[in-house]
């Protein structure tokens, strides 16, 4: 269906259609109305003085119309699903050639070390950006092995990265419940509130404490926002990579946080120094002066670790219980 | 020269994310200059010349900002081609959010931010809706579905543009849109140009200095609202 089409249909049939274009009328102050107009005979019929006063031009107003559905329609058949991201190195600031070719696959764990300004956003910049040689780093991004489509840098349907970090907070004014469904109507998926139940069951497994769907989310705590969002990201968020920086004290089951953003087929990116999370990885990229200096593939060895180091973890955890429950800690073993 | 308008609604990040554009722009030897548009007073022009970036500021006083804005730039850009400028950005707010700085074939940018509320899209008129390039700030802070959220309202009222994500504070994603900016229209002149939208009409008497209230002193393009 091409635009021209669409003008020549009654609005009563096209909003059946395309119930979407209601709100998109109404975004620019206008109503559209079911009935047996077409919506050339609606534009037509528009007064002028009336468009004067919204700002708005019955020219521009059908170039953003046209924009508006070539949008809505690639993003219903867009299918195209990212198997695998390849970075091919470039340089580090001192112009050392990176030398290598990584490919991440979803469902795997990447963590990112190496001090503050070393380069893990540079890095993280050329993935969303879809480097091609164009960044300060030369390096380039391949997906699904081949040369992107041009969609990727631009498009806010296709956003690469999703981003998760330590500084991140609700600011709307809405209900936890409100809020997740006004993400999910905003993404156009078919069943709206089966992802609201969905999120708000997964971020309540996460969250330390439990909270209702009737609470406002800028109430919510620090580790039942990380856990809100974690859980929105992962289920309701189109963007195949996801970003977590510095998730450390967070407040939240990081283990099943990370389960779940596995299971939803994530390629998971994770900014941390925390030992346990850092083995949870695949692999870990150590970042110096720009560059990825070395890869290293958690070992079986360390994975042994892993147990001992939760141990340790779970035995700084029962002490920080019995403080916050009025304990003392002058036997530190029980 | 390339030219470029850049606006949006006041402390949106403008000025922040053209500081971090125009580092981006030194680093490949460009000659930057900047006309700064405000009404009462800015000291943003400190921080263009801090840059070694040429600048000059414009102050509308009691003038309405944007009549003001489309009376000058015209010399504006003369200035900047005087100059030898490879790039000359002109930096102003939309007040009235019905007010448009952008020229026709003239690279537009809006730049609007993610804690202006979800339905500040909406209220803003030819500055974003008929704008080339969006930037949109602040997203450090707010949640991955609020930024979701944000950029689905702003592609629905300008559907065409390109929509950005730009940390004012860090730079992240100010590379990327200089990019975009090297690719900006290339021009000698605006004479024979046209804005993109017509400015909001007055011509009262409150325009011309009337301070006291009542329908005896309200002569000239006076619009009632139903009581």
């Amino acid at each position: 269906m091409n635009y021209h089409d669409l003008l020549k249909i009654p609005l009563a049939q096209l909003l059946a259609e395309y119930p979407y274009l209601e709100d998109f009328f109404s975004s620019f102050g206008l109503q559209l109305q079911a009935g047996d107009q077409t919506l050339q005979q609606y534009f037509d019929a528009l007064d002028p003085d009336k468009l004067l006063d919204l700002g708005l031009s019955r020219e521009q107003l059908g170039k953003s119309l046209h924009d508006f559905l070539a949008g809505m329609l690639s993003l219903e058949d867009s299918t195209e699903k990212v198997e695998s991201l390849t970075i091919i190195g470039g340089y580090d600031k001192s112009g050392t050639a990176e030398a290598l070719e990584i490919t991440l696959r979803p469902g795997q764990i990447i963590c990112i070390v190496g001090p503050t300004g070393s380069g893990k956003s540079r890095l993280l910049a050329d993935i969303e950006w879809v480097a091609q040689g164009d960044t300060p780093t030369r390096r380039r991004i391949l997906i699904n092995g081949a040369v992107p489509d041009g969609k990727w840098r631009f498009s806010t349907e296709h956003k690469l990265v999703a981003q998760l970090s330590q500084n991140m907070n609700f600011v709307m004014d809405l209900t936890a419940e409100e809020f997740v469904r006004m993400h999910a109507e905003s993404r156009l998926v078919t069943d709206p509130e089966e992802k609201v139940t969905q999120i708000l069951k997964q971020a309540n497994q996460l969250a330390g404490e439990q909270f209702r769907s009737d609470t406002p989310v800028t109430s919510l705590s620090g580790g039942q926002s990380r856990a809100l969002m974690i859980a929105d990201m992962a289920i309701l968020s189109r963007s195949p990579i996801v970003l977590i920086d510095e998730i450390e004290n967070a407040g939240i089951d990081r283990k099943k946080a990370l389960e779940l953003l596995v299971r939803e087929e994530k390629i998971i990116l994770m900014a941390t120094h925390d030992p346990i999370l850092a083995l949870m990885g695949d692999q870990r990229l150590v970042i110096k002066n720009g560059g990825i200096a070395r890869i290293i593939h958690s070992s079986d060895t360390e994975r042994k670790n892993l147990a001992k180091l939760e141990e340790l973890d779970n035995t700084l955890l029962a002490l920080r219980n019995r403080i916050r429950s009025g304990d003392t800690l002058e036997v530190i073993i029980q | 020269m390339r030219f470029l308008t850049v606006s949006g609604p006041p402390s949106s990040g403008k000025t922040s994310v053209i500081l971090r554009v125009i580092e981006a722009l030194q680093a490949r030897q460009k000659k930057i200059g900047v006309v700064k548009y405000d009404c009462l007073m800015t000291d943003d022009d400190l921080l263009y010349a801090k840059k070694g970036v040429l600048v000059k500021k414009g102050l509308s006083g009691s003038q309405c900002p944007d009549h003001f804005f489309v009376s000058n730039i015209e010399a504006c850009v003369g200035w900047g081609r005087e100059n030898d400028c490879d790039f000359l950005i002109s930096e102003s707010a939309g007040l009235c959010n019905r007010c448009s700085p952008h020229i026709k074939d003239i690279t537009a940018v809006c730049v609007i931010d993610n804690l202006s509320g979800i339905n500040t899209p909406r209220k803003i008129g030819p500055m974003l809706k008929s704008a080339d390039i969006v930037v949109i700030t602040k997203g450090d802070i707010v949640s991955q579905a609020e930024r979701e959220v944000f950029a689905s309202r702003v592609k629905q009222v300008n559907p065409g543009a390109v929509i950005m994500n730009i940390n004012g504070i860090t730079g992240q994603g100010a590379f990327e849109l200089t990019t975009l900016f090297e690719d900006a229209s290339d021009i000698e002149t605006l004479k024979g140009m046209k804005l993109r939208f017509s400015m909001p009409s007055a011509l009262c008497s409150y325009c011309l200095g009337e301070t006291r209230i009542g329908d005896e002193y309200q002569t000239g393009n006076v619009r009632k609202m139903e009581a």
